[in-house]
C-alpha cells in the first residue's frame, strides 16, 4: 500500500474554513498566555538594565539589598555557565552582560522578591559603577575609521582582511559576469538606500514562570516560538542537561520571529535556583523595545542594467546590515533574496554583517528580504519609468520560472511568481483608474521557507477519535490546519480531532515555529503520522481477519478486504478497530520524526495606491492588494490572515516605524505611543488573492505563507509614494519629516 | 505598606480584594481575582489589550487604580459569554477568523461590545476609528472589522 508518498489533489476538509479548535478559549479570555500562570509561593523577578549604550561595568554593588527581607535572590553574570563559546556565548552575553554594557537596555543584574512592587523597588537600589565608552548606532558610522570597535576578533574568516573590525561577516553569491552584463545595458541605475530597524511589535511581552528544583530539574512555562530551543538554551546557559529542563509553551501572543530568541527564561531559572522558589518574570513594553531584537537597520547599494525592451542585463547589490552588538544579521538572506524573482544571466550579491551598540537583532518575518526588495524594486521601478515600460510586463519579462537558475544558486522547482504577476495584471485593483494625487506601486517579493526538525504523534482513542501532539507553538491558527489534515487523512470529522502543543519531555526535538515552517513541516509530519496510523489500522484489521497486510486496503475511513481471495469480510471502520484495539494488539499510534526538506519557495506580488499630502508629508494608503502563492491553502481564512498581517506590518515599517536613538545612543521611543504601529483607522481593507501552484515537496502542495507577505510592502509603498510625490524615496520609514525633507531638497 | 480593602462588582458578582494603592485595576483583576482574560500589552494606555467596561464606559484597566474599583460595576471578557453561550461578537470573531494569536482579542471584544451598545449600526469607518485604540499586530484588522459589522447586523436582526 503506497499510503506514504501519495500526493493528494482532491480534498474534503482541506481548503474549507472550520472554526479553530482553540477558538472558544481565545474569545472568552480563558486561553493561558505567558503571563497568565501563577504558582504558590512564586517570586517576581526583575532585570536591571544598562542606561548606557556602551560602557564598562566596573562594579555591581548590591550591599543595600543585603538586609532587605523581601529580596530572595540576586543574580549577575557569574551565576551562569563560564565556559560557553560561539553563538552560545553570544546568547548568554545578550541575556546578561559580562564586562561591558553593549546597548541601552542590556541586562546587568536581576532580583527576585515576593511581590512585583518590592522587586521594582529593590532593583533600583543596586548601584552599578560604569565607565562610559564611545558608542555607535548607525550602520554606516560603525564602519568609519575611528568608530568604536564593539568587540575585537569576532570577524569570520570570510571577511576580507582590510575591512573595518565592526564588519564581522561577509557573503558573496551570484553568477555570470556583471561587468559584461552592464556593458550590454541601454540604461543603468545605481542607487543607495537605507532602512531603519523595526520591531516585531507582538502585543504580548515576553513572560515566563519557572521552577528550579534543588535536584537540578527545571520546569519552564513561557511564551515562545520554540520551547525545545528554550530548553536547549537554558540548559547550556545554566550548565545543565537539556532533558532536565522541561518547557511547556503557553499560548503565544504574537512573535513574528521575535520570540525565536531566548531572553528571560535562563535568568528566571537562575533566580529560582538561588531562591528555591518559583519565579515569574514579565517584561514591560519598554524592555521589549530596548532589549529584545528588532530587525536590522540597513544601508544598501543596488545597480541594475536594462535593455530598452525591459530585459535586465545585469544586477548587483551590496547589503550592509547591522545586527546590534553581536554577529548574525541576516545580510546573507538580504543578498540572496534581493534578485531572487528575476532570471538573470549576470548577478552579484554581497552582504556585510556589521556590529553596533544596539540590541541583538532577532528574526522578523523573512529576515533580510523586505529591505533588499525595497532597494531592488525601487530601482526596477525607476528603470521602467525612464524607459516608459509597464512595471508588471517588465517584471514578467524577467520573472523566474521552473528551471530558472536562482540568483542565489540552485535551479527553481515549480514556482508561482508568474502566476502572481498575471493575477495582478488582471486584478480589478490594477485595472482601476488612479484617483487624483495618488501613486500606484507594485513590487514582487521572495522568501525561501524552511522545513527543519519535526516530530509529531497521533494517538487513536477507543472511540475512534484522534489526539495529535505537535511540538510547534500555534502562533496563528495552526491547530486548525493540523486538525483538518488529520480529518482529511483519516476521514473522521474535524471536531473529532484534538491538537495539543506538547511539552519538551513528550516529543522528539522540534525546531522553532519559524521560517514559515509549521503548516509545511508539521503539516507534512501530521500527514505522515496519519498515514502511519492508517497502515497500522490496516495491519490490525488484517490480523483480525487472519490475513496478510497486503490483502486489505484503506478507503475513506474503512479497512476493506482487497479482493475475492481475501474472503468475505464486512469493512471495518476506525471506530470498529479502535473499540477492540486493547484486546487485538494494544494502542494504535501514528508517528513521524524527520527533518523534511522541500519547503518550496514562495513569491508574492503586491499592489498599493497611496497619496502624499505635500503640506504635512503624511501618506495615506487607500487600497492594498496582496497576491501570493500558497501552494495549497489548508485553511484559506488563516492564509489570508497571514497575507494581511504581513502587509500591515510592512505598511507600518514603510511609513512610520523606526528605532530612534539620541546622541547618547539611548532609545527614544521605547513604547507604543512613540513607536506607533498601524492602528485600524490607519489601514485600508487589505484585499487578498491566494494563488495555488503546488509545492512538489509536499503531499498536498503546501508552501509556507507566513513570511513572504512582508517582502513586497516596503518596496510597493515606496514606489506608490514616489509616484505620488514625484520624488524617489530612498530611506525608510517614509515618515512625514523624511518626506517633507525630500520635497524641500527637490525644490531647492 | 498596608493594603486597602476594596469591594466591587465584577461581571455581576460581588468581589472583594486587598491591594496595594500603587496597583492598577488590571493588576487586581489578574493577580488578585484570577481574571487573566484582560491582558497587559503595554501598561501605558496605548494598546487596549486591557480594555474593560467600567461603569458602562470602555477604559484601559492599566490606567485605572485598583482602589478606584470600590463600589463600581465592572465588566470583563470573562463575563461576555452567558451561561456557556457565546456573545454574538465572540461567535462572529470565530467565524471570520478575526484572531490569529488572540492576545488582543479580549480587549477588542470589550471595545466592540461597548461600540455596539452605543451605535447599533456603525459604518466601517466608525468601527475602524472606534477600535483605533486597540492594537492588533497579527491580522491587519480586516477580519476584525468584518466580524464587528457582521455582529452588528445580526444583533439588529435578532433584537
Ligand atoms: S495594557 Fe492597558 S492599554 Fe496596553
Ligand atoms: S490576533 Fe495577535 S495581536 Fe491581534
Amino acid at each position: 500500500m503506497a499510503l506514504d508518498n501519495e500526493n493528494k489533489n482532491f480534498f474534503d476538509v482541506v481548503g474549507t474554513r472550520p472554526i479553530r479548535p482553540d477558538g472558544i478559549e481565545k474569545v472568552t479570555g480563558q486561553a493561558r498566555f505567558g503571563a497568565d500562570a501563577y504558582l504558590p509561593g512564586m517570586l517576581h523577578g526583575i532585570i536591571l538594565r544598562s542606561p548606557h549604550a556602551h560602557a564598562e561595568i566596573l562594579n555591581i554593588d548590591t550591599t543595600s539589598l543585603d538586609n532587605d527581607p523581601s529580596v530572595k535572590a540576586i543574580v549577575t553574570r557569574k551565576d551562569f555557565s563560564p565556559d560557553l563559546k560561539g553563538e552560545d556565548w553570544n546568547i548568554l552575553e545578550n541575556v546578561m552582560a559580562d564586562q561591558k554594557a553593549l546597548y541601552d537596555g542590556h541586562a546587568i543584574a536581576a532580583v527576585a522578591c515576593s511581590s512585583l512592587l518590592e522587586a521594582r523597588d529593590a532593583v533600583k537600589k543596586i548601584r552599578v559603577k560604569y565607565s562610559l565608552l564611545p558608542h555607535v548606532t548607525d550602520v554606516e558610522e560603525a564602519m568609519k575609521e575611528g568608530a568604536p570597535i564593539i568587540r575585537e576578533g569576532v570577524a569570520r574568516s570570510s571577511v576580507p582582511k582590510d575591512m573595518h573590525p565592526n564588519i564581522v561577516g561577509y557573503h558573496e553569491s551570484g553568477h555570470g559576469n556583471v561587468e559584461k552584463g552592464f556593458i550590454e545595458a541601454d540604461l543603468i541605475i545605481e542607487e543607495t538606500f537605507k532602512t531603519e530597524a523595526a520591531h516585531q511589535g507582538y502585543i504580548e511581552p515576553h513572560a515566563c514562570l519557572v521552577n528550579m528544583m534543588p535536584d537540578g530539574k527545571g520546569e519552564v512555562w513561557c511564551c515562545t516560538q520554540g520551547h525545545f530551543n528554550v530548553a536547549k538554551v537554558c540548559a547550556k546557559l545554566l550548565g545543565t542537561d537539556a532533558s532536565q529542563i522541561r518547557v511547556t509553551a503557553s499560548e503565544i501572543g504574537g512573535g513574528f520571529g521575535g520570540k525565536t530568541a531566548v531572553f528571560i527564561e535562563p535568568v528566571a531559572l537562575a533566580l529560582s535556583k538561588k531562591a528555591n522558589r518559583p519565579v515569574k518574570m514579565v517584561m514591560s513594553r519598554s524592555e521589549v523595545f530596548r532589549a529584545t531584537g528588532p530587525t536590522s537597520s540597513t544601508s544598501m547599494l543596488v545597480k541594475i542594467g536594462m535593455k530598452k525592451d525591459g530585459k535586465i542585463t545585469a544586477a548587483s547589490g551590496t547589503f550592509k546590515l547591522q545586527g546590534g552588538a553581536f554577529p548574525g544579521s541576516p545580510m546573507a538572506e538580504s543578498a540572496m533574496c534581493a534578485f531572487a524573482p528575476y532570471d538573470l544571466e549576470h548577478v552579484k550579491n554581497v552582504g556585510w554583517d556589521v556590529m553596533c551598540n544596539r540590541p541583538k537583532q532577532a528574526a522578523y518575518r523573512a529576515p533580510g528580504s523586505p529591505m533588499a526588495a525595497f532597494a531592488v524594486e525601487s530601482v526596477i521601478d525607476d528603470l521602467c519609468k525612464k524607459l516608459k515600460l509597464d512595471p508588471i510586463e517588465t517584471r514578467l519579462k524577467n520573472a523566474v520560472k521552473e528551471g530558472s537558475k536562482a540568483s542565489f544558486g540552485p535551479r527553481f522547482e515549480r514556482i508561482g511568481l508568474v502566476e502572481t504577476l498575471e493575477s495582478a495584471k488582471s486584478h480589478p485593483h490594477y485595472l482601476a483608474p488612479l484617483k487624483d494625487g495618488y501613486g500606484r506601486g507594485i513590487s514582487c517579493g521572495f522568501w525561501f521557507n524552511f522545513g527543519g526538525e519535526t516530530s509529531v504523534s497521533l494517538a487513536l482513542a477507543e472511540d475512534g477519535t484522534a489526539s495529535l501532539s505537535v511540538g510547534t507553538p500555534d502562533i496563528g491558527g495552526s491547530r486548525a490546519s493540523m486538525c483538518q489534515i488529520v480529518s482529511e487523512e483519516l476521514s473522521i470529522p474535524y471536531e473529532k480531532v484534538r491538537a495539543t502543543i506538547a511539552d519538551t519531555a513528550t516529543l522528539g526535538y522540534n525546531e522553532i515555529s519559524h521560517g514559515s515552517r509549521v503548516t509545511f513541516a508539521t503539516g507534512l509530519a501530521t500527514i505522515k503520522a496519519a498515514r502511519d496510523m492508517k497502515r497500522k489500522l490496516c495491519a490490525r484489521a488484517a490480523s483480525n481477519w487472519g490475513l496478510e497486510e497486503d490483502a486489505v486496503y484503506w478507503e475513506k475511513g474503512y479497512v476493506k478486504p482487497a479482493g475475492p481471495n481475501a474472503g468475505n469480510h464486512d469493512p471495518l471502520s476506525i471506530i470498529d478497530i479502535a473499540k477492540t484495539m486493547g484486546r487485538t494488539g494494544g494502542p494504535i499510534v501514528g508517528h513521524f520524526e524527520a527533518s523534511p526538506e522541500g519547503a518550496g519557495v514562495s513569491f508574492a506580488t503586491h499592489i498599493v495606491d497611496a497619496k502624499v499630502d505635500r503640506e504635512t508629508g503624511f501618506t495615506s494608503v487607500d487600497r492594498y492588494t496582496v497576491i501570493q502563492d500558497a501552494g495549497k491553502a489548508i485553511h484559506p481564512a488563516y492564509v489570508e490572515g497571514q497575507f494581511q498581517g504581513g502587509a500591515a506590518q510592512g505598511i507600518g515599517w514603510a511609513l512610520n516605524e523606526e528605532y530612534i536613538y539620541d546622541e547618547k545612543g539611548v532609545l527614544q521611543n521605547a513604547g507604543f505611543l512613540d513607536y506607533r504601529i498601524p492602528v485600524a483607522s490607519d489601514l485600508p481593507k487589505i484585499d487578498t488573492v491566494i494563488v495555488e501552484v503546488p509545492n512538489p515537496g509536499h503531499p498536498y502542495g503546501v508552501r509556507g505563507v507566513g513570511e513572504t507577505s512582508i517582502c513586497p510592502p516596503l518596496a510597493a509603498i515606496a514606489n506608490a509614494v514616489s509616484n505620488s510625490v514625484g520624488i524617489r524615496m530612498k530611506e525608510l520609514p517614509m515618515s512625514p519629516p523624511r518626506i517633507l525633507k525630500a520635497i524641500e531638497e527637490n525644490n531647492g | 505598606m498596608k493594603k486597602v480593602h476594596v469591594s466591587t462588582t465584577i461581571n455581576g458578582d460581588n468581589k472583594e480584594f486587598l491591594c496595594d494603592t500603587r496597583e492598577t485595576l488590571l493588576d487586581a483583576l489578574r493577580d488578585h481575582l484570577a481574571l487573566t482574560g484582560s491582558k497587559e500589552g503595554c501598561g501605558t494606555g496605548d494598546c487596549g489589550a486591557c480594555s474593560v467596561i467600567f461603569e458602562g464606559e470602555v477604559i484601559c484597566s492599566c490606567l485605572a487604580l485598583a482602589v478606584e474599583a470600590e463600589g463600581k460595576n465592572i465588566d470583563t471578557i470573562e463575563g461576555m459569554a452567558n451561561d456557556g453561550k457565546l456573545h454574538i461578537l465572540q461567535k462572529k470573531f470565530l467565524e471570520h477568523a478575526a484572531l490569529q494569536c488572540g492576545i488582543c482579542t479580549p480587549g477588542i471584544l470589550m471595545a466592540s461590545k461597548s461600540l455596539l451598545q452605543q451605535n447599533k449600526e456603525p459604518t466601517k469607518e466608525e468601527v475602524r476609528f472606534w477600535l483605533a485604540g486597540n492594537l492588533c499586530r497579527c491580522t491587519g484588522y480586516d477580519k476584525i472589522i468584518n466580524a464587528v459589522l457582521d455582529a452588528a447586523k445580526e444583533m439588529r436582526e435578532t433584537v
